[in-house]
């Protein structure tokens, strides 16, 4: 076939996706940004008196209002929020998966029943996780049962709703995180670890300066996606916690919160926008800065 | 050997004792739903009746899931075969960019996108139909699952189409006749990824929806309200989690191998 054929054969096979993706992503970003500019005005018009309706240019006002304005302190907190979920929740299943997968390598019997358990965190749907943790977490629920102490307030507000949501988080994906290392573990020689054997690497040493290194570029493509999944994280705190908690909203939470319950959608496009910018900054440094191979093609 | 034995029994105990926990509540009485003995006794299915019970919609919302989550499977498997192919196997220029464009969509965070889209779904009057929730579905899961069947068409070898072109077929037909067969289990694995990740949305279905007839299951069951606004009905609510985790327990269990190698193939590969 001619370059010139099968160039043309290729732009009719992917032109269905990339209308999909230019109609739900690449309209809505561009559209977004635009919103963040405006303000719905709907009321009296102090001037002429007349009833107005519509939408106005309002420049960066929006922006203003979460730097320095009525909302900053809900939309720091929120940002604080996202952030720190982030951070502890993806740290804690990097090293509880890793965990996971060392384990599972070495296991020879029992590697379906792993195999089938493992996926069942995954596949819940983080919605009715939200609700299960949520019914765990209750005052007079099996968490408080379990653990010694006076009753703890989970599900209300405060650090132990933080906490809350982190738990679920990871008890959610950590086993998902523990799979891909697997896969990873999988793919290294036996000789390899044989040879460090031989000279003496063993335990911890061997782990460290042997099996990390080589699962590294499979350990932070995982580790990519998983942070820039939890940066947008919405259902869990929305459905363990509910909307409106100042420990556990998150900048997802805050927008939806701007745009669903208070049809307010320009300051809810100043916040997609931000937090659009914030994963744009952390998808730029995990690429460049760390190497992450997302395409596969450096393999 | 007894470390790795209890190091197992530790990995499956974290990943069921939550969803055991959910599937025992859900089969206590309500008067007893918070004992915590670790099996319900009496066993009861109260929960689960009302659940079902006719106020709640429960069930047309289960049939909303699959609706949604149906037609989006078939048609980003329909696009994402095509587009990965053309990735994968045919020769053309900016092909790295394109695919390099396609798995950065997915990074962006689904709210960005859903605000606009909110907007102009009621302008075109959009707001409580299934396509509303079908097709900004279909942009969330496409990258992934062109992600996926392009590296299960690399895998395959060459010779394949090289020996359909010999016998006489022109590049679309030894896609058809020669490639797909061979990339069936890939295709499958797709589907059963792509199937799962649209019945668990849960963020697109709860704004663009407001209509209690259009929600889909993972929504309604969140939304159910006990005897006030404020009272939860934990044991109705674990009935229907229950409900809604059931079929992809089963598609786990059943394809279990098949999964894990589609979740990792992009990733090792």
């Amino acid at each position: 076939m001619t370059r010139r054929g099968s160039g043309r054969l290729a732009a009719g096979l992917v032109s269905p996706t990339l209308v999909v993706l230019a109609l739900v992503v690449a309209y809505p970003v561009i559209s977004a940004v635009r919103l963040a500019f405006y303000r719905r005005e709907d009321g009296i018009d102090p001037e002429t008196g007349l009833i107005r309706a519509g939408e106005r240019f309002v420049g960066l006002d929006n922006f203003a209002e979460m730097f320095g304005g009525d909302s900053t302190g809900r939309f720091l907190d929120a940002l604080a929020n996202t952030t720190t979920f982030t951070l502890a929740g993806v740290s804690l299943e990097v090293v509880l998966g890793v965990l996971m997968a060392l384990v599972m390598h070495r296991a020879f019997r029992g590697r379906a029943l792993v195999r089938a358990s493992i996926l069942v965190p995954w596949a819940v749907p983080t919605a009715i996780a939200g609700l299960l943790w949520r019914w765990v977490f209750q005052a007079d629920g099996v968490a408080n049962d379990l653990l010694p102490g006076p009753p703890v307030l989970w599900t209300t507000d405060g650090f132990q709703a933080w906490v809350a949501v982190v738990v679920a988080d990871t008890w959610k994906t950590a086993p998902f995180i523990g799979l891909l290392v697997l896969a990873g573990l999988q793919v290294i020689p036996n000789e390899i670890h044989e040879a460090a054997r031989l000279d003496g690497a063993t335990g911890w040493r061997a782990f460290f300066s042997i099996t990390l290194p080589l699962v590294k570029p499979t350990l932070l493509v995982a580790v990519l996606f998983r942070v820039l999944d939890t940066l947008r994280m919405f259902d869990l705190p929305y459905t363990l916690i509910g909307p409106g908690k100042e420990a556990t909203d998150t900048v997802t939470v805050l927008a939806f919160e701007e745009a669903v319950t208070f049809g307010r959608f320009g300051p809810a496009s100043a916040y997609a926008v931000t937090l659009f910018a914030y994963v744009a900054v952390v998808a730029f440094v995990f690429v460049r800065l760390l190497g992450a191979d997302v395409l596969g093609s450096r393999r | 050997m007894r470390a790795r034995y209890l190091g197992i029994a530790a990995i499956v105990v974290y990943c069921l004792a939550p969803f055991y926990w959910m599937l025992v509540s859900s089969l206590r009485r309500t008067n007893d739903i918070f004992d915590s003995s670790p099996w319900p006794s009496p066993l009861s299915f109260e929960s689960y009746t009302a659940a079902f019970a006719p106020g709640n919609g429960f069930l047309r919302a289960l049939l909303n899931s699959f609706i949604v989550a149906g037609v989006t499977t078939a048609l980003v498997l329909l696009f994402a075969t095509l587009a990965a192919y053309a990735l994968a196997r045919v020769e053309f220029r900016f092909k790295n960019a394109v695919l390099a464009l396609i798995i950065a969509t997915s990074m962006f965070p689904g709210i960005s996108l859903l605000v606009p889209l909110l907007r102009l779904f009621s302008d075109i009057g959009w707001i409580n139909t299934y396509q509303a929730m079908i097709v900004p579905n279909m942009g969330a899961v496409l990258p992934l699952a062109v992600w996926n069947l392009t590296a299960f068409f690399r895998q395959m070898p060459h010779e394949l189409e090289e020996a359909a072109q010999i016998d006489g077929c022109t590049q679309g037909q030894a896609f058809i006749r020669v490639i797909l067969p061979v990339a069936a289990p890939g295709v499958f694995t797709t589907a059963i990824i792509t199937f799962i990740a649209a019945w668990n949305e849960f963020i697109i279905a709860l704004s663009v929806v407001n209509r209690q007839e259009l929600k889909t299951a993972p929504v309604i069951t969140s939304q159910f309200t006990g005897t006030s606004r404020f009272d939860s009905p934990f044991g109705t609510q674990m009935a229907a989690g229950v409900i809604v985790t059931i079929p992809l327990v089963i598609l786990v269990l059943l394809f279990q191998r098949r999964i894990v190698a589609g979740l990792t193939a992009g990733g090792v590969k």
